[in-house]
């Protein structure tokens, strides 16, 4: 096995350049090696100080075998000889222990097992020649980390390095602790070091290495590290004299200043006049920290990361210093390079793109951010790919910026055009991320089109992540959704293979609770299943949509029940048996919806390719559909075949799924709360009476096609996987508000247990139907609950004496009582525990009893409700806010909503129609409360004014919370 | 923080190899095949960045030599390259025209000389002329290479 090593020196000709010696003249290089191998007078490498003979003589045997078992052999052949002479009777002198010690390091670099030699390394430690000692050092850095019965001896070893006083070995010392790094040496020195770092007697070289080193210790048991009274000295270390001392420090400060930026809030001030001092003082000489003309760019941006731990200084001063420094770095940009070497531009570009990421970072200067937007904007078309590429990457951030958005948008066809010309796969991916970005409801239909269009020729690597993000931005930013659909079946055609299940569930999740696009999208599956080749992933939709909205398109001859059937059904034995198994479901779905082709299909099922089908699901599903389809009459059919429900809002599974692929920072910040727009949230707040708890009917729900649970909520087990460990309960009120204008729907849901309720109201009383759904497959065991509330609620569970287990998709209903004693805030919290797989989950609802669910309406008349409305006009009876829409101002809904909240609507009333005046009574125990409420839309501002008016102040501030954030 | 430093041949023979974090030694052997495979498919004129699971790895080839290093995602992709080239330079100084062959046959030197310029995956002395005088110091400290040729060689 030749082992090729070119003797071209590295950095005459850098990689623009290929190098010669290798294609060209591959003679001269034989001759070469030959030479290096067989004459080691003429070693190839300058020997200063020491050269260890027997090392290179070694390095050359290894060099010269012809293959990997000749380099096995000479390898062992070595170890035998180590071993014989770490084990003879003879004493090794230190220089011998040092080569051997070298060439087991050289043996373990190549690849293969040490497993002796420890000791004589340590031995090593305590000689007192320098390149012994170093040769020590490395062995234990590079191979003890795991190795920990020596710990105690190295440890013994650093500990009279550290004490030698001597600065070498000092460092020597501070190097192997950093390198391994292990909790037991950070336990032997963590508090030793900080006083070698502030002390003030130590080299400057000692300083250096103390700091990273304490870093180091830092990163890795941080509880070890005590902070004390040199975290304050050490901040002062920004301004030594010594600017190596300065970087070590900077990048000591800034790990600490992330954990506890209180602490080193200090060091703001001294890192803005430092990085001022470099940056714009264009007459102190910095000697050798200047690189390439570059005044120490290492330490400016070492200084500039410190600063993104911190908002903006406060002080004006200060701030508009760091401003200066900021327009400086800018400015620079912009001046003529001052040598044509790459290092000049990368040192100074190094700089100005992390000023960049600090401006991006506090993000409160409007005209740096758009001078930073242009300056990244003229690197999109530099002639050096890493600038393009980094200038993609940086606006991606900057996209994320109010102030930024819209300049970064006017780059789009640049970037389109970078999509579609770069050579380089990972400048397009940089490119796919930042339209991913910049895209909103203004482009989102010419970035996904030219996304889609880029998919057919994108690289394998990236065409998943890709495709995911194609389903995002057209969920997102759907108009219509018959767009959405047109996009998501065109993801399937062009990319089916890389469309994964969520994408493919989710379409689903949104014609089901999208009514105006159901039929749309059952002509438009239709027309695709048409194609001879089509995508199993377009068979499952096609299967799933024709299933439950087959009958929207039957009326026409061209796609009546029997061809919809026929067309699916030629494609049934070219899946994979999950899909055929989702497709006989469509099938019984079938029949339930066009009697007249249910002949055929029990033809079919009862088939002996079905009902001995080697596969036991498809078996039982057909033998269990075909008996459905006998035996059952057409009302038993409708209700067990209904049409499935609408999802639950959750977040969209894609974006999930693309968050993990990419890790939470790495995806450019999506305002979230535009999620909701197409998801099925304002469809079940709107529209109540659709959202009912449904007990699932298990053979219906055709997206279950295993046994896991639901589709959707599996996605999310991943990525909220940390939940199962038993952390401390926090009480849930994620969908707490969502419950103020209505009683039921489901108030929890996690990848193990979903609780739907069902609320009914009458005077001061209240009864509640809790619905624990088990969403796994695993029994639940000593499933218990209670409700905990204050002293104005009365809660009483009934039905407490339930079985203790639930079963695997089973679903346990409980009642709880309700009685209002007086007014109160405190909503009721149901605690939930039961132990799944072994472990005890605990759970914490908030209950969504308010006090408006206790309103009985009360209809009055114009007159009636402005004289009532003058008799409440003391001050602590009227609460007002003034808010602005957080949802489109329609006024049905805002009606609905008001009903909803337990309020007579008055029509009429109000001498403004635009307005909703509402009133109703609150009955608790002790009193009866009046209310009078007014609500009036500003559609120009997109703002609302509520004002309340009740004959109780506590009870106009809290109904005045509670309806405040529903608009 | 630099996670990792790879040198490796354009042949894929790993010629030095700094971890600046705990690691088994499957997952190291893991990134180096990973390593080696990425860098060595890319086509000439390539940027010099690639992204990797969460790190970001900046490479770039010296004659028959690649210089791969792994930073994490929020630090700095330029001030990383540079940090080759100056660890390049500094071998640069101390071999005087450096190549392959030198790095090879006194590995341990070339490991020195990393120590002395990064620690814990910070840089820690950038000036080139502060490296090399403690480097020299420390050579100082040596016996003279007479001393030792004068041993046996086994």
């Amino acid at each position: 096995m030749q082992h090729y090593g070119c003797r071209q020196p590295l950095n005459s000709k850098e990689e623009e350049n290929p190098p010669t010696c290798m294609e060209r003249s591959p003679t001269q290089l034989c001759c070469r090696l030959a030479r290096d191998v067989t004459g080691i007078s003429k070693m190839p490498a300058v020997s200063k100080g020491d050269g260890m003979r027997g090392l290179a003589v070694f390095i050359s045997d290894i060099r010269n075998c012809k293959s990997k078992e000749a380099e096995v052999k000479r390898i062992n052949k070595e170890l035998a000889n180590i071993r014989s002479k770490f084990k003879g009777d003879k004493a090794l002198d230190g220089y011998s222990k040092k080569k051997y010690v070298c060439k087991l390091l050289f043996i373990f670099l190549l690849g293969h097992d040490i497993d002796f030699g420890h000791m004589e390394a340590v031995n090593l430690l305590s000689s007192n020649k320098y390149t012994e000692k170093q040769i020590g050092y490395l062995f234990i850095s590079v191979l003890v980390n795991s190795n920990s019965d020596l710990i105690s001896l190295i440890n013994n070893g650093i500990k009279n390095d550290l004490a030698s006083r001597n600065p070498t070995f000092m460092n020597l010392a501070l190097h192997c602790i950093a390198n391994v790094g292990s909790r037991e040496m950070a336990e032997a020195f963590a508090s030793q070091i900080p006083s070698i770092l502030v002390a003030g007697d130590t080299m400057d070289s000692v300083k250096q290495s103390a700091a990273l080193c304490l870093l180091r210790l830092n990163r890795t048991s941080p509880d070890l590290v005590p902070m004390g009274e040199w975290t304050a000295r050490v901040v002062h270390l920004l301004n030594d004299q010594h600017l190596g001392v300065v970087t070590a420090a900077a990048s000591l400060i800034t790990t600490l200043a992330q954990k506890s930026p209180e602490d080193f809030k200090t060091s703001i001030s001294l890192a803005v006049a430092r990085l001022s001092r470099i940056v714009t003082s264009a007459s102190i000489d910095l000697q050798d920290y200047t690189y390439y003309f570059v005044a120490a760019p290492w330490l400016s941006v070492k200084l500039l990361r410190l600063l993104q731990c911190y908002p903006p200084p406060e002080d004006a001063a200060l701030r508009s210093r760091l401003t200066e420094c900021l327009e400086t770095i800018l400015n620079k940009a912009q001046e003529p390079p001052k040598s044509k070497k790459v290092q000049h531009s990368n040192a100074k570009n190094a700089v100005l793109f992390e000023a960049i990421a600090l401006i991006i970072h506090h993000d409160s200067e409007p005209t740096l951010l758009v001078r930073a937007c242009n300056q990244l904007g003229q690197f999109l078309q530099h002639r050096e790919t890493n600038l393009r590429y980094l200038a993609l990457e940086s606006m991606c951030t900057l996209a994320s910026s109010e102030f930024s958005h819209e300049a970064v948008k006017t780059h789009i066809d640049t970037v389109i055009n970078a999509l579609k010309t770069e050579r380089d796969v990972s400048v397009r991916q940089r490119a796919v991320d930042l339209l991913y970005a910049m895209c909103d409801r203004s482009n989102a239909k010419q970035i996904v089109a030219e996304m889609l269009s880029y998919l057919e020729n994108a690289d394998y690597s990236i065409r998943e992540e890709m495709v995911l993000k194609v389903a995002i931005l057209a969920e997102k930013y759907a108009v219509d959704y018959t767009w959405y659909v047109d996009t998501i079946l065109n993801l399937i055609r062009i990319a089916g293979d890389y469309v994964s299940e969520e994408v493919w569930y989710r379409v689903i999740q949104i014609v089901i609770n999208q009514d105006d696009v159901q039929g749309y999208a059952a002509k438009t599956v239709f027309e695709a299943l048409q194609a001879p080749a089509c995508h199993e992933n377009l068979v499952k939709v096609g299967g799933y949509i024709l299933g439950e909205f087959g009958n929207l398109i039957a009326g026409d001859s061209r796609s009546s029940p029997l061809v919809q059937f026929n067309l699916l059904h030629s494609k049934f034995h070219l899946c994979s048996v999950p899909t055929r198994a989702l497709l006989l479901s469509a099938y019984i779905k079938f029949i339930n919806l066009f009697p007249e082709v249910k002949a055929t299909i029990q033809d079919v099922l009862r088939s002996d390719s079905q009902l001995r089908n080697a596969d036991v699901e498809l078996q039982q599903r057909a033998i269990e559909y075909l008996r459905l389809s006998c035996i059952a009459s057409t009302d038993i059919l409708a209700t067990v075949l209904e049409e499935m429900p609408p999802f639950p809002e959750r977040e969209s599974s894609i974006l999930a799924k693309l968050k993990k692929k990419k890790g939470p920072g790495n995806l450019p910040d999506i305002d979230d709360t535009r999620w909701n727009v197409n998801g099925s949230a304002e469809h079940s707040e709107d529209t109540e009476s659709t959202n009912k708890v449904t007990p699932h009917h298990p053979f219906t729900d055709l997206l279950n096609l295993n046994s896991t649970p639901s589709a959707g909520a599996s996605l999310l087990v991943d990525v909220l996987s940390d939940i199962s460990t038993p952390a401390p309960i926090t009480v849930s009120e994620d969908n707490f508000s969502r419950f103020v204008c209505k009683n039921n729907g489901v108030i929890y849901e996690d990848q193990l247990l979903q609780i739907g309720l069902k609320a009914e109201y009458r005077q001061n009383l209240g009864r509640i139907y809790v619905f624990y759904g088990n969403k796994t497959s695993t029994q639940f065991l000593s499933f218990s609950s209670s409700v905990t509330s204050s002293d104005t609620l009365k809660t009483h569970i009934l039905s407490t004496a339930v079985d203790p287990t639930v079963d695997g998709g089973a679903q346990l209903q409980q009642v709880v009582n309700i009685e209002c004693l007086s007014d109160f805030t405190d909503a009721p919290v149901l605690d939930i525990q039961f132990r799944y797989g072994g472990t005890l989950q605990k759970i914490a609802v908030k209950l969504p009893v308010m006090l408006n669910k206790f309103f009985q309406p009360t209809e009055m008349t114009s007159q009636d409700f402005f004289q009532r409305w003058k008799q409440l006009g003391v001050p602590q009876q009227e609460v007002q806010t003034i808010f602005k829409a957080q949802h489109p101002m329609d006024t049905d809904v805002t009606n609905a909503k008001i009903l909803g909240f337990g309020v007579a609507l008055l029509i009429g009333v109000d001498p403004n129609p635009a307005n909703f005046v509402g009133a109703g009574v609150i009955h608790t125990k002790n009193t009866q409360v009046g209310c009078l409420l007014r609500l009036e839309p500003n559609t120009q501002a997109q703002m609302y004014r509520l004002t309340l008016r009740t004959s109780r102040e506590s009870v106009s501030q809290r109904l005045c919370d509670l309806l405040s954030d529903q608009f | 923080m630099m996670r990792f430093l790879l040198l490796f041949s354009r042949q894929g023979k790993l010629r030095l190899q700094k971890w600046f974090t705990p690691m088994s030694e499957r997952e190291k052997k893991k990134i180096i095949r990973d390593m080696t495979t990425m860098v060595l498919a890319r086509q000439p004129r390539s940027c010099n960045f690639l992204h990797w699971k969460d790190l970001k790895i900046i490479y770039k080839r010296y004659a028959s030599l690649y210089f791969c290093l792994a930073i994490e995602n929020q630090e700095n992709e330029l001030i990383a390259l540079e940090v080759i080239h100056r660890y390049v330079e500094l071998l640069d100084k101390y071999f005087g025209n450096v190549c392959e062959l030198d790095i090879i046959f006194n590995f341990e030197k070339a490991y020195f000389i990393l120590d002395e310029f990064l620690m814990g995956g910070e840089i820690q002395e950038t000036s080139k002329q502060m490296v090399n005088r403690s480097i020299e110091a420390s050579d100082m400290l040596q016996e003279t290479m007479e001393e030792y040729m004068s041993k046996p060689a086994f």
